[in-house]
């Protein structure tokens, strides 16, 4: 008689398919139907449930940055973004606070739980960015806070008895806003983004696109993209990160549309008989979810539900070890671990 | 919608949770991370020990559900050996870079002392090489081939009785290295109430000796239960092979005897099934989880103190990790200096000898070559007397010859022309032969020369 691992396996190497976490169904003890096609199955793909389940248990980290100057709407879009008042205005703060007269870093966290899985997001915002008289440098306190928190990771990554979860506080994500002028870039931006492109991923967004029409949109588009690559910025995603045809191709799509033109509101309203966020005007009501309108949905898809995961990983495997190699080169490198190899001294020195 | 929490929020990591008024999309992360997982691809490695024939080739085998193509060793190995062979493994959109490790000799010497050595050496080799990776200025950790062993598969011998004492030096080696899964190999020469109790005695035996083997986790709730239940049915007793048998109208892994077909895959013939499950299906990820979160913590924390680095300097306080570089690096330093300074010396001293000999070569050579030029010189001298004398024979010669000639032309004077000529011819013939004769040899043969001269003309002068 013929035993041996079941249908309940093929469902498991189903459920892949299905992008909805699924809990494995648990192993049976008793035969429950013969299949001659599993003779030559072993389990391997069972890996993926077994590492699915494992990350929903620890949860997920997540951190992004909001720049631009006061009053284009970063905060509603944040808030629009995670569908709840995550922004510092709603959490204590009101709109006739004075803006800052240097820039300063206020990091938020919040915990959102949805379908089982954990997120811990902190919202970092920049007030008093670019609101100044003279805003010579005032990218500067930013590059160092993200520079601190590289610094902070490499010291426990560094520790003799570590962590076993390093905290990660590390800069996934900055979203830039962008004035919807309709002309070009203001030198502002590109100074921002020329001196912040290299240490942290950094996704341009139009803010307030609503005061723009459809031709305005797509010319502004393609000028602050073709002035972006005049000036060497790359912005996330990153040709030169493409791993494969199919990356590319992907990403490529998504390059030719950013930066997003984007409108954010918490209000709902009733359109049609559903009911969405909007912002209503004499002239009519502002859908942010809908495409025709506004390009929300694709920034809310792009950060959140296709390439989280992927942000992620850039910050991690590139921008930190670009700055763990600098640091480790300034401070003379770390001593070599064998003593009589010269080679080693060399590479490490 | 609104924010279920008054004023008053820590703006730190006292976070709050949000309450969400919409579907944001979070919980397609994990989705996204396995894609990512998958992209990249997994990797798994296995160490086999066990005494030659026990049947670890053919557990793996059976394991995958292919050949590997293990060469059969054979029981003279003079000493324990590893052998590692990585395969690529690809079961629907999963690839699986599986290596398999596996001792060769193990348990076939007669001095066993030195057996688990090789092995403890070869799991920290793996450690090494991964935290030499970590360590490296430029690194690319995400792309490395990780070799570090996940999982120890300690094969045990189906005698029935208890563990070798071998068997326990060895684990009791690598238990706090790697994950131990003790099994029994050959599992269908022990009957079903021998098993039982060499199960029982083998568990209270390693836990009596302290040693650590893998327990299944129990603290997801899922897997909890299953896990506990194998748990209680370590070592497994495994049976394996790669021949299939018919058996009710389907090919199936078995062994064949005369008494009875084996199943490999029949829950109640042995245990394999159990350890695929568990190995596979429910527990590699956590395998490789412990594998890089405690047995290589633990083996990176006691490498990075061995090599003096502490997190708190002498007074405890912690030290900067500037510090500690700057003063590793000093000391390193020093080293290096005293170490050159050593083959400075050692290499001058190495140049005095050599001198010294060469100057003594140097006075031989010199003494040869003078006894060789006063050789020389004796020579020359010898030659020159020789010399001298030929010349004063030859003078000599060339008197007698003047006076012969005037004899010669008295004589000639009534004598024909012809006869004449001939004496001259055959005097000027022999003169010339003379002449041609003439070199500066040995007095001997000069001499011969001078008295067949002298005959000649006597000769001549006679006639």
């Amino acid at each position: 008689m013929f035993k041996g691992p079941v249908e309940s396996k093929n469902e498991a190497a189903m459920s892949e398919l299905v992008p909805e976490p699924r809990q494995k169904p648990a192993v049976p003890m008793k035969p429950m139907g013969i299949n001659a096609n599993l003779l030559g199955y072993i389990g391997i793909d069972t890996i993926i449930e077994q590492m699915r389940k494992k990350t929903m248990k620890t949860g997920f980290d997540f951190n992004i940055m909001v720049v631009g100057q006061s009053g284009l709407g970063k905060s509603t879009l944040v808030n629009t973004l995670f569908k709840s008042q995550v922004s510092r205005k709603s959490s204590g703060w009101n709109r006739e606070e004075k803006i800052p007269k240097t820039v300063e870093i206020k990091a938020i966290g919040h915990v959102i739980e949805e379908g089982g899985v954990k997120m811990k997001l902190t919202v970092i915002d920049t007030p008093g960015f670019g609101d100044q008289i003279n805003n010579e440098n005032c990218w500067e306190p930013i590059e160092k806070y993200i520079n601190e928190q590289y610094e902070k990771f490499l010291k426990e990554e560094v520790n003799i008895a570590r962590k076993k979860r390093i905290p990660d506080t590390r800069v996934h994500c900055c979203l830039y806003f962008i004035s919807p002028t309709g002309h070009s870039l203001r030198p502002l931006d590109l100074e921002f983004m020329k001196h912040l492109s290299k240490v942290v991923n950094i996704i341009p967004v139009i803010a307030k696109a609503d005061t723009m029409t459809l031709e305005e949109k797509t010319e502004f588009k393609q000028r602050v993209r073709k002035e972006l690559e005049v000036n060497g910025i790359e912005f996330y995603p990153q040709k030169e990160f493409d791993e494969d045809l199919e990356d590319k191709t992907e990403n490529d799509k998504i390059r030719e549309s950013m930066p997003f033109a984007v409108v954010g509101s918490d209000k709902e309203y009733q359109v049609n008989g559903k009911r969405v966020l909007g912002r209503k005007t004499p002239w009519g009501i502002i859908e942010v979810e809908n495409l025709t309108h506004c390009e929300f949905a694709l920034l809310r898809d792009f950060v959140i539900r296709t390439h989280l995961q992927d942000l992620k990983e850039v910050t991690h495997n590139i921008h930190y070890e670009t700055y763990r190699a600098k640091r480790l080169n300034d401070n003379g490198g770390l001593p070599p671990m064998t003593v009589e190899t010269e080679e080693n001294h060399e590479s490490n020195l | 919608m609104a924010a279920s929490h008054g004023a008053g929020q820590p703006q730190n990591d006292g976070c709050r949770s949000l309450s969400l008024s919409g579907h944001v999309g979070v919980d397609s992360l994990p989705e996204q991370l396995v894609n990512k997982s998958i992209k990249q691809g997994f990797c798994f490695n296995i160490l086999c020990i066990g005494e030659t024939g026990i049947g670890k080739s053919t557990l793996i085998d059976s394991l995958f559900n292919t050949s590997f193509d293990d060469p059969v060793s054979t029981h003279f190995q003079p000493n324990v050996r590893l052998r590692a062979q990585t395969y690529e493994l690809q079961e629907s959109n999963v690839r699986l870079k599986l290596t398999i490790v596996s001792t060769v000799g193990f348990g076939d010497q007669i001095k066993k002392e030195e057996s688990y050595q090789p092995i403890v050496d070869y799991i920290d080799a793996q450690f090494e090489a991964y935290l030499q990776e970590e360590l490296k200025i430029k690194r690319s950790l995400h792309s490395y081939h990780d070799t570090r062993i996940h999982v120890c598969l300690y094969f045990i011998s189906p005698t029935g009785h208890s563990l070798k004492s071998l068997d326990l030096l060895t684990m009791k080696s690598l238990d706090s290295k790697v994950n131990i899964i003790p099994i029994i190999g050959k599992a269908d020469s022990v009957s079903k109430t021998e098993l039982q109790k060499f199960k029982v005695k083998l568990m209270s035996e390693l836990v009596s000796n302290g040693v650590q083997i893998y327990q299944f986790p129990t603290d997801d709730e899922t897997v909890s239960e299953i896990n506990a239940i194998m748990n209680g049915h370590l070592p497994f007793a495994v049976v394996g092979s790669t021949e299939e048998v018919k058996v009710e109208n389907k090919m199936v892994k078995a062994r064949q005897y005369p008494w009875g077909i084996v199943q490999v895959e029949d829950e109640n013939h042995c245990d394999f099934v159990k350890l695929r499950e568990m190995l596979i299906c429910t527990n590699m990820e956590d395998l490789r989880e412990q594998t890089h979160a405690q047995h290589y913590e633990l083996y990176r924390r006691c490498r990075l103190e061995e090599m003096g680095f502490r997190d708190t300097g002498p007074e405890n306080k912690p030290v900067s990790l500037q510090e500690a570089y700057e003063a590793k690096r000093h000391e390193f330093y020093i080293e290096m200096q005293r170490k050159e300074e050593e083959m400075r010396q050692v290499f001058v001293q190495r140049v005095k000898e050599k001198e010294a000999i060469l100057k003594e070569a140097e006075q031989e050579i010199q003494a040869k070559f003078e006894h060789l030029k006063r050789l020389h010189q004796e020579e020359r001298l010898k030659l020159e007397k020789n010399r001298r004398v030929l010349e004063d024979e030859m003078a000599m010669f060339i008197k007698k010859k003047a006076a012969a000639e005037l004899l010669q032309t008295q004589a000639l004077v009534s004598t024909p022309v012809n006869f004449k000529k001939d004496k001259d011819r055959k005097k000027d013939q022999g003169f010339r032969l003379e002449l041609l004769c003439f070199d500066v040899r040995d007095e001997q043969t000069v001499n011969v020369h001078g008295q067949t001269l002298r005959n000649t003309d006597d000769r001549r002068s006679k006639r």
